[in-house]
């Protein structure tokens, strides 16, 4: 779109978009893309303009899973270092977004107290932000079959990540494990690449798409030979294996395996061992799960490019171990004396990895699958989810706009589901009285989690989510 | 190509080790069998398979154990040897990398499968292999990339994306449910009947309301959802057509297990209702 009239003079920006984010919050609205739109109409190079004094420039995270959780976790390593970072913290991950998390802090003549900025950004967003504004250093995550209906093709996603990549001035840090991210390297010649990447012994732990697809021709019931002195490593090795191309390590995704700055080495239950450079280092963390602890090792490997040879390395490891998921991200509130653990499903490899990090045994489940825009209105990743792995248990409660989806599609693998309730606040209500003395877990889409964690504030502390 | 025997029917909530890509039995050890093996053959499920379209397989595959029958659940991939006598071919959607890994093949086992449309035999493909099916599909640029043409039809690369909620009526199989993600535009000729009539989303293309395609037995959809679960009918139609010719009868109930607090006749209703009543 071409502007033709003259910019707003940056402090009459900051002044109307401030009212306009007072005025929607009044009116009960997020605060993010209505101030966001006044200021982008009113001044085009606000955000560039902004973020052009940052003396470490912008830093973007993109990819289609774990990006607020590795988000949360690069800010909290570089508070750790001392460094003042802006983020948008608000999950807002779209220009406009950005823009409304910038009214909250900059001063009234525009200028931002901070070193750095790190930024989530959505794949399809990030493409017209880094034309706005070219960021430093980006972090590529991977490119999982997420709301194709919005993008259309997995191989489209991946070529918003390139584009990132391409827009970045300094140095680009890839998934060496995800074929589709680490190619993106054959096109960048400026930048500095960097990987991170995961043990050979642990790749089985993370299959891709294109390792699902293709072990169909495996027969099941080859699992057993993967032998671990830890049961619960064996039955997770099990669990996946069925994924993988029938316990082989799934097919290497760059040619030659470049070397990666950080690999994950092991990991278990709030704990990960990493390499990182030459020196190995075993940690406890709060993060939980396999993808959130292979996160901690994009987000090292990010913060070691950002930092150069300036690291102070006790207190990275510090900031590692008591970096805390993002909300709704392997996130445990208490309610009654029981935990209650929310997992964030939102497409079948992280269902797949959330079912498999996260043992079923001796945990009352509940399942709540909404289709709003934000969850994706097609439902049919959930028939690329095995849920046999909750065959012996079943699903104590199935909610949400597609309970009786959800409900089908385990009636089909043999669940058997003790109750449904569409209603998400009656469902909880009933979940949790029904189960008092049990732990619980709840794998919810992304709509369905922020009317859960309202409703469940009613119960317990819910840290607010801004 | 893999084939395993899975285990003959049990009651209900026996862990089930179905693979989530190409449902597989629970080891390569011959299972008992009661004699009545209906053989379903999927096509491409590497490259060929995306937006759930595995849930067709597995829907198929429990359908035929709680009629009382032997599903014998098989693949086919670019190179394999192709599987004797299938009595149900099913097939997905892809990506373009993955239509231009199977597009040669598929043109090599073409008259094989024109053959297995010929003898009547049930298959349903959906989206990618429905425009393969056809004669050709022309990209936007001009090209024309050949398909095995069992289908009259004929589609057309466009900028423009067909996504979301479909609801559509067949005279066959009642009202029909999916999930349209598609940018090729698919139009009939005469050989071939519409599978069904748009009323909510667009279908083959913008222009009329056919959604999908039939010739004789072959059904062809764009329809992802997976369509299946949704849509018992089709998939009974589909059971049903392959066990009359292998065993010349009929149906027998369904005796499905209830694992849920409605039947999954009640849950399937519900789960079309809601379906239909979502916005696009």
């Amino acid at each position: 779109m071409r502007v033709t009239r003259p910019y707003l003079p940056r402090p009459v920006t900051i002044l109307i978009g401030r009212t306009a984010r007072t005025l929607t919050k009044w009116r009960g609205g997020s605060g993010s893309a209505f101030p966001g739109l006044v200021v982008e109409r009113l001044n085009p190079g606000f955000l560039a303009g902004v973020l052009a004094q940052l003396p470490r420039g912008v830093v973007v995270v993109s990819g289609t899973n774990g990006k607020t959780t590795t988000t949360k976790m690069v800010v909290e390593l570089l508070r750790g270092q001392g460094l003042k970072v802006f983020t948008n913290r608000s999950g807002s991950n779209f220009t406009r977004g950005v823009v409304a998390s910038l009214l909250g802090e900059i001063s009234p003549t525009g200028k931002l107290d901070a070193d750095i900025a790190v930024l989530e950004l959505d794949e399809a967003h990030a493409v017209h932000f880094v034309r706005a504004v070219n960021p430093r250093y980006s972090l590529l995550l991977n490119v999982m079959r997420d709301q194709l209906d919005r993008f259309g093709e997995i191989d489209t996603t991946a070529g918003m990540l390139r584009i990132i990549a391409e827009h970045t001035t300094g140095g680009v840090v890839l998934n060496r494990e995800d074929a589709r991210v680490a190619k993106i390297a054959e096109s960048l010649d400026q930048q500095q690449v960097r990987y991170f990447g995961l043990a050979p012994a642990l790749r089985k732990h993370f299959p891709s798409d294109d390792d699902l697809h293709s072990a169909s021709d495996v027969p099941d019931g080859t699992q057993s030979s993967i032998a671990s002195e830890d049961p619960e490593q064996a039955r997770l090795s099990a669990q996946l294996n069925r994924f993988s191309a029938g316990g082989e390590t799934p097919p290497r995704s760059v040619p030659g395996d470049p070397p990666a700055d950080v690999v994950l080495t092991d990991f278990g239950i709030q704990r990960g061992t990493f390499r990182i450079g030459t020196e190995e280092v075993t940690t406890e963390l709060k993060v939980n799960g396999a993808y959130n602890i292979y996160n901690a090792a994009a987000a090292l490997a990010l913060v070691r490019q950002v930092l150069g040879g300036e690291i102070d390395r006790e207190a990275l490891l510090m900031s590692l171990s008591q970096a805390a998921p993002a909300f709704g991200r392997g996130e445990s509130l208490t309610v009654a004396g029981q935990p209650v653990d929310l997992v964030l499903v939102k497409n079948p490899a992280g269902f797949r990895l959330g079912l498999s990090s996260f043992p079923a045994q001796g945990v009352a489940t509940m399942i709540a699958i909404n289709d709003n825009y934000a969850d994706g209105r097609d439902m049919s990743w959930l028939w690329d989810v095995s849920f046999e792995s909750l065959a012996e248990q079943g699903v104590a409660m199935v909610s949400g706009v597609r309970a009786h989806d959800m409900a089908l599609r385990l009636s089909y693998d043999g669940v058997s589901i003790a109750a449904l309730e569409p209603q998400l606040v009656v469902a909880l209500d009933e979940f949790l009285a029904a189960h008092p003395d049990t732990p619980k877990r709840i794998f919810c889409t992304y709509t369905a989690m922020l009317a859960l964690r309202k409703h469940l504030g009613s119960y317990t502390e819910v840290e607010a989510f801004n | 190509m893999s084939e395993s025997v899975p285990a003959a029917e049990e009651p209900r909530s026996v862990p089930d080790v179905t693979h989530p890509r190409g449902v597989q039995g629970p080891g390569p050890s011959p299972q008992k069998s009661t004699g009545r093996q209906i053989r379903v053959l999927q096509l491409y499920p590497r490259d060929m398979n995306i937006y759930g379209d595995y849930g067709n397989a597995l829907v198929l595959k429990r359908r035929l154990q709680w009629y009382g029958y032997d599903p014998v659940m098989l693949t086919y991939d670019p190179g394999d040897e192709f599987p004797e006598a299938p009595d149900i071919l099913i097939g997905g959607g892809g990506q373009d990398s993955g239509q231009d890994r199977i597009q040669q093949d598929l043109l090599d086992i073409g008259q094989r499968l024109h053959t297995l449309a010929d003898q009547d035999i049930p298959m349903l493909m959906i989206c990618g292999l429905y425009q393969l099916f056809g004669h050709f599909f022309e990209t936007r640029e001009g090209s024309r990339i050949s398909g095995i043409g069992i289908l009259d039809a004929e589609t057309y690369g466009t900028d423009s994306r067909l996504i979301g909620n479909v609801v559509a009526e067949s005279s066959e199989f009642g009202r029909i449910i999916g999930y349209e993600n598609h940018s090729g535009q698919t139009y009939l000729g005469v050989q071939v009947t519409p599978l069904a009539r748009v009323t909510t989303g667009e279908g083959n293309n913008q222009k009329d309301e056919h959604e999908g395609a039939r010739y004789r037995n072959v059904l062809g959809s764009y329809l992802h959802g997976a369509l299946l679960p949704k849509n018992p009918a089709v998939a009974d139609f589909l059971i049903g057509t392959a066990v009359e010719q292998r065993f010349a009868e009929k149906l027998p109930e369904l005796s499905a297990p209830s694992s849920a607090p409605l039947s999954l006749n009640a849950l399937t209703d519900q789960a079309r209702r809601t379906a239909a009543s979502r916005p696009r």
